[in-house]
């Protein structure tokens, strides 16, 4: 299907324009967020997608389907009210880096813990875009921003390592730059029963690159392909070679734990049957 | 048939949230409410409900909201310190006009405060505590049979106006121990109802009412896709920058519950018909003034007591009404004077208010409410 009529099919008739600025990845994450949906030919009333607030969190409100652009932060306690209250529903949480690790950092580990099915999949642009350029807990290392006039002196986080320490099922990456790698992971993501999330590394020139003089679009999605390297490379490259670089594709995938709903109905199963 | 129980408040509360048909809490633990998400982890399971034990107070209030939008009835239970951290979400659900059910086990603050003593503090936190306009419904119990029918009664409201209902308890009544009177069988008790569209999936916009000024709220994965968000949105459901979008917004989400005030607000009169000077009290405060009420009739007193049952909105015509029969007032409550100023307020200067306000962690005897009272009656 071509990307005209993945439009026409999944997303509001009249709520294009989007707002992202030009150059901004968001439309490529979202475009292929309804690729593997559409991939998995998922019924779109099946479908929920819950935001937070943010650039990214924008998305829901375009997408032709259930959609809660919720508070900032919570878009993960709002997800998990709508998976627990009806496992039937797919759920996809859409966020940022700002929103899911910052103010929304605990609801992050303590989904990924309980192992509820969702995915979840983060817009990384490095930075709080929607307010102008604030450095978040994924700006990288000695980064510049608004709120970092000197760089800044935190460091980041790696989203993907801190998700599977807290017990997410499947962790994964991707770039702006591979697109496909981005569809094929988001439909895994969706398919794996289990809490899922998908870092998608994704540029924001204007609130980000300029005040790193990281040049155009264009130069900020040849970086995330010289500076990305599938998983199987990865593994073969010393510390040395990984330096300033790392890993995407499909990071860690374990299938026998099991999902929260799955084990909530078991539970009433057996409170039911009289059983503590 | 029904049974005789002796129960806590919190614990009618619960029975009200499964007679209700609650199918989901989402909690937090936080004394002295506790026992209600102790109860319902235990309870909603056997009536195919769920139970979630979120990571603070912030997702338990998100995880109801989420589940709401299912259709279901929900709930979270917290205190003070608790209540605060939801705030921000409270007024989300406001916004969004999301049906839930948060009940706030009042005890003595600010801060971490006193968490196992009686307090009526949040009066003013349960009608301001969430940022900008907005407008809910708080109501209080006096008793545990009474904890058990505004349960079922916060679960009307909330559906019907599509509105956050708090049910303002305090700690008196979460603790006391009363006799109860309930069903065997919990099945032939009516269920609130959410107005669903009768217009097809594709003519549906979400916020758009009739005269009820009420939207049909369908669930999520019925057919109506739908958008919801915390931003101002016009009747599509969708942001809008627009002032007079704004404008229309909070107009017609005041209007939904101000021209109802006959249906929502409730308050209860005692002794009141022939009464010359009153009290006004509600929750754990006015159990004291049935009392002191009684001892003042004893002493020839004609005293009253008016007893708020809907908190928000305010029972302005009530008590301006109060104010043209009586000679003077006295509210009294468990904090150092909030609802008070309410009072004043609709009195208008008809006649004197005045309050005995009790912050000491302990509620009051009849005996000193008596002695207030007669001292500010001058009598």
């Amino acid at each position: 299907m071509s990307m005209e009529q993945l439009i026409d099919k999944y997303f509001r008739p009249g709520r294009l324009p989007h707002i992202w600025c030009p150059g901004c990845g968001n439309g490529i994450v979202t475009g292929a967020i309804v690729k593997a949906i559409d991939k998995l030919a998922l019924e779109k009333d099946s479908v929920a997608v819950i935001s937070g607030i943010g650039c990214s969190s924008r998305a829901s409100g375009y997408l032709d389907f259930n959609t809660v652009h919720s508070a900032h932060g919570r878009a993960l306690p709002v997800a998990t009210g709508v998976k627990l209250a009806d496992p039937s529903l797919n759920v996809v949480v859409v966020t940022g880096d700002g929103d899911a690790t910052a103010i929304g950092g605990n609801h992050l580990i303590h989904a990924a813990r309980r192992n509820i099915d969702m995915t979840v999949v983060l817009y990384n642009n490095s930075i709080y875009g929607m307010t102008g350029g604030q450095y978040s807990p994924m700006t990288p290392y000695g980064s510049k921003a608004t709120t970092a006039p000197y760089a800044t002196i935190e460091h980041d986080f790696d989203i993907a390592e801190l998700a599977k320490a807290a017990g997410a099922t499947f962790v994964a990456r991707a770039t702006t730059f591979h697109t496909q790698l981005l569809v094929d992971l988001i439909a895994k993501g969706i398919q794996h029963k289990g809490f899922s999330i998908i870092e998608a590394v994704s540029a924001c020139p204007i609130s980000f690159g300029r005040q790193n003089k990281l040049g155009g679009p264009a130069d900020m999605m040849k970086w995330q392909r010289d500076h990305a390297v599938m998983l199987p490379a990865w593994n073969k490259l010393t510390e040395e070679q990984r330096s300033g670089k790392f890993p995407i594709g499909l990071l860690y995938e374990v299938t026998d734990r099991k999902e929260y709903t799955e084990a909530y109905d078991e539970l009433i199963a057996r409170a039911q049957g009289g059983n503590k | 048939m029904s049974k005789i129980l002796l129960l806590q408040g919190n614990q009618a509360v619960v029975e009200g949230a499964i007679a209700a048909g609650v199918k989901f809490f989402g909690g937090y633990p936080i004394t002295p409410s506790t026992e209600i998400a102790e109860s319902l982890a235990e309870r909603l399971p056997l009536v195919g409900g769920k139970f979630i034990q979120m990571e603070d107070e912030i997702a338990s209030m998100g995880a109801i909201i989420g589940a709401s939008l299912t259709g279901k009835k929900v709930m979270t239970a917290t205190s003070g310190p608790g209540f605060s951290l939801k705030q921000e979400l409270i007024g989300y659900a406001c916004a969004a006009e999301i049906p839930l059910v948060i009940v706030n086990v009042q005890r003595v603050g600010p801060s971490t405060g006193q968490p196992t003593s009686p307090s009526q503090g949040d009066i003013m936190q349960a009608r301001w505590g969430t940022h900008g306009d907005h407008w809910l419904i708080a109501i209080t119990p006096a008793s545990v049979p009474e904890c058990f029918e505004l349960t079922l009664r916060a679960y009307a409201l909330s559906e019907k106006y599509r509105v956050p209902v708090i049910l303002l308890m305090d700690e008196v009544i979460g603790h006391m121990r009363e006799k109860i009177e309930l069903p065997d069988n919990y099945d032939e008790i009516p269920q609130a109802e959410r107005k669903q569209p009768d217009c097809a999936p594709a003519d549906f916009k979400a916020y758009a009412a009739d005269e009820s000024l009420v939207p049909p709220m369908p669930p999520f994965g019925n057919g109506y896709r739908w958008h919801v968000t915390g931003l101002v949105h016009d009747e599509t459901g969708f942001p809008k920058g627009a002032g007079s979008a704004t404008k229309a917004a909070a107009d017609r989400q005041y209007h939904k519950l101000y021209d109802h005030l006959d249906d929502i607000v409730q308050v209860e009169n005692y002794c009141m018909e022939d009464a010359e000077y009153a009290i006004v009290a509600f929750g754990g405060a006015a159990r004291t003034a049935y009392e002191a009420v009684d001892m003042a009739r004893k002493e020839g007193i004609k005293a009253g007591l008016l007893r708020p049952i809907t908190i928000w909105p305010f029972a302005e015509n009530e008590i301006q009404k109060l104010a043209g029969k009586v000679k003077g007032i006295l509210v009294h409550e468990l904090n150092r004077g909030q609802y008070v100023y309410e009072v004043e307020r609709a009195a208008a200067g008809k006649v004197p208010v005045y309050s005995y306000a009790k912050y000491d962690n302990e509620p009051a005897t009849p005996a000193q409410l008596l002695a207030e009272f007669k001292k500010a009656m001058a009598l």
